[in-house]
């Protein structure tokens, strides 16, 4: 039955056991074993760091394919970062690279069957989103002190509107990190269930005879376009998450907008 | 779709328990924990959260977090230390030979600029010097001719008078002669209707009639 | 009425949610189309925009797709 569920797949199994604190029976303390989600978290970053590090490995003045494609990603995220934060901004640029490619190589990862899907999990989309908005809140109030609380007052509001802005800019500024990560967890676990639903549907309609195996082609064909849709999926939410980061970064370097 | 499955699942949770526990017997095999007190906590764990749906199961959320920080600050640190320096220095190096490339191109360009522009002034130059060179040679030709011609015009002229001179003194002398014939002329035609007749007396004659 | 069924009910109603993310999403695809029909030299300079819109339409989409799972598996 585990084969159909379609929640079986996120569920995570300790591998390399660490338990602290707690009295040492069971379910207490907190629970710091190496899972498998670690193990793709491990993954995403060795992959991410082999890709870069090959690609730049040549120095070639005539780029090969893998180093023209490592040149593609940086120049991507650079110009993101660039359009969206300004000169400024691009100190950020190691941060926002690292978050675009660990989302986007943790959501490709999570394509391949039997392998876990780091970002189906809520709990490491609000750690990214809060560790955004934590830079930018921090960096905000480094770099500009009080005058970063400018970023809720717009400029050019008469002052009889401002007790009405003012707090729809604070919740829309306070519900950023949410949405932040519900829009990127929410779209990875309703991808891989829909994809698991319909490949569910091919295994059950096979179990029926030949007939089954026959309406079975319809759900298989579903299921091919639901992969290619994921990926599709996958890459633009890294892309969106990364675009957001550098408009909340924009406004920690530029806060009266 | 969900909820069957969901059902499903709290059905068998026996299954969910073979599953877990193998995998879990396996790792500790190779690293060598106690067994027994893992095995104890993975099927308490299971046995507790398997109505939780994973992604909102809060007994997983340490171990996430802390997996997560590790790997991320990894990530973070390599990239901004080790990969995106050496990434950016190759499109940096290209960047500035290129454009080296192109200063160096546009250098030549003007060098090549130059040098036509040299080259037409000396082209400019050198035709004067030969317009001028053959506007002197013509000059010089002309005057030549003009001296030479003027010379032999006066030795022609010269020519001229003298044999001019020579005609009217042989004119002259001619004329002079004319007078004697005519008298001889006279006297023989006298003498043979008239007989003898002095010279003199027909010269005076002669002398009269071409006066008249 | 029990609990449970109650909460079936809910989620199900929690999914209705969508069909605005779908009028949405269809809406700044059309928008998009028409006018990049209109002006075709623009039109990549403006898919940047179209997947960002795209992205933050349909994530209120997902937003009802959460409340259904809290509503199926938390509440």
């Amino acid at each position: 039955m585990a084969g159909t569920d379609p929640i079986h797949q996120f569920v995570i199994e300790d591998m390399i056991p660490i338990h602290l604190g707690g009295d040492g029976t069971a379910g207490s303390g907190l629970n710091f074993s190496f899972t498998n989600s670690s193990l793709f978290m491990v993954l995403t970053v060795a992959a991410i760091t082999t890709f870069v590090l090959l690609a730049s490995s040549k120095r070639s003045l005539v780029p090969s394919r893998l180093q023209l494609s490592g040149e593609l990603l940086y120049e991507f995220v650079a110009n993101m970062l660039r359009s969206s934060a300004g000169k400024e901004g691009m100190k950020f640029f190691p941060f926002v690279f690292s978050l675009f490619t660990f989302v986007l190589f943790a959501n490709l990862f999570g394509l391949v069957p039997y392998f876990f899907t780091v970002t189906s999990h809520i709990i490491v989309t609000v750690a990214l989103a809060v560790l955004v908005m934590t830079v930018v809140i921090g960096y905000g109030f480094f770099r500009h002190g009080p005058k970063f609380l400018k970023l809720f007052v717009p400029a050019g509001v008469p002052g009889y509107v401002l007790p009405i802005v003012v707090p729809i800019e604070i919740i829309s500024f306070l519900s950023r990190p949410v949405s932040l990560s519900v829009r990127l967890f929410g779209n990875i676990l309703a991808g891989h269930i829909t994809l698991k639903v319909f490949a569910g549907f091919v295994v059950s309609l096979g179990a029926l005879g030949w007939l089954g195996w026959l309406g079975a082609i319809l759900p298989l064909i579903m299921t091919v376009a639901i992969t290619a849709l994921e990926f599709l999926v996958a890459a633009v939410q890294a892309y969106v998450f990364a675009v957001l980061t550098s408009m909340y970064l924009n406004d920690a370097v530029h806060p009266s907008h | 779709m969900v909820t069957q499955a969901y059902a499903q699942e709290a059905v068998t949770p026996a299954e969910e328990h073979v599953t877990v526990d193998g995998t879990t017997g396996a790792v500790d095999a190779t690293h060598a924990d106690p067994t027994a007190d893992t095995h104890a906590t993975t099927e308490a764990h299971d046995g507790g959260h398997s109505d939780v749906f994973p992604p909102f199961d809060p007994a997983t959320f340490p171990s996430q977090l802390l997996w997560l920080a590790i790997s991320f600050a990894a990530l973070y640190l390599l990239m901004s230390k080790l990969a995106l320096p050496r990434v950016g220095s190759i499109l940096e190096e290209r960047k500035a030979r290129i454009d080296a490339d192109i200063a160096a191109a546009d250098a030549s360009r003007q060098k090549t600029d130059a040098a036509i522009a040299a080259y037409e002034a000396a082209l400019a130059a050198a035709k004067a010097k030969a317009q001028g060179i053959a506007a002197e040679t013509g000059d010089a030709i002309k005057t030549e001719l003009a001296t030479k011609r003027k010379a032999v015009e006066a030795d022609l002229a010269s020519k001229v008078t003298s044999a001019e001179a020579r005609i009217a003194a042989t004119k002259a002398a001619a004329m002079s002669h004319v007078d004697e014939i005519a008298a001889e002329t006279a006297q023989t035609v006298v003498t043979q209707l008239v007989g003898d007749v002095s010279a003199d007396s027909v010269r005076a004659a002669v002398a009269k009639a071409s006066k008249e | 009425m029990e609990a449970e069924a109650a909460k079936f009910i809910g989620a199900g109603i929690a999914t209705l949610g969508m069909a605005g993310a779908a009028l949405g999403v269809s809406n700044i695809f059309s928008n998009f189309l028409s006018g990049a029909l209109r002006n075709p030299s623009a039109a990549p300079s403006q898919t940047g925009n179209l997947i960002f819109g795209m992205a933050m339409t349909e994530a209120l989409g997902i937003f009802s797709f959460l409340v259904a799972l809290i509503l199926l598996f938390v509440a």
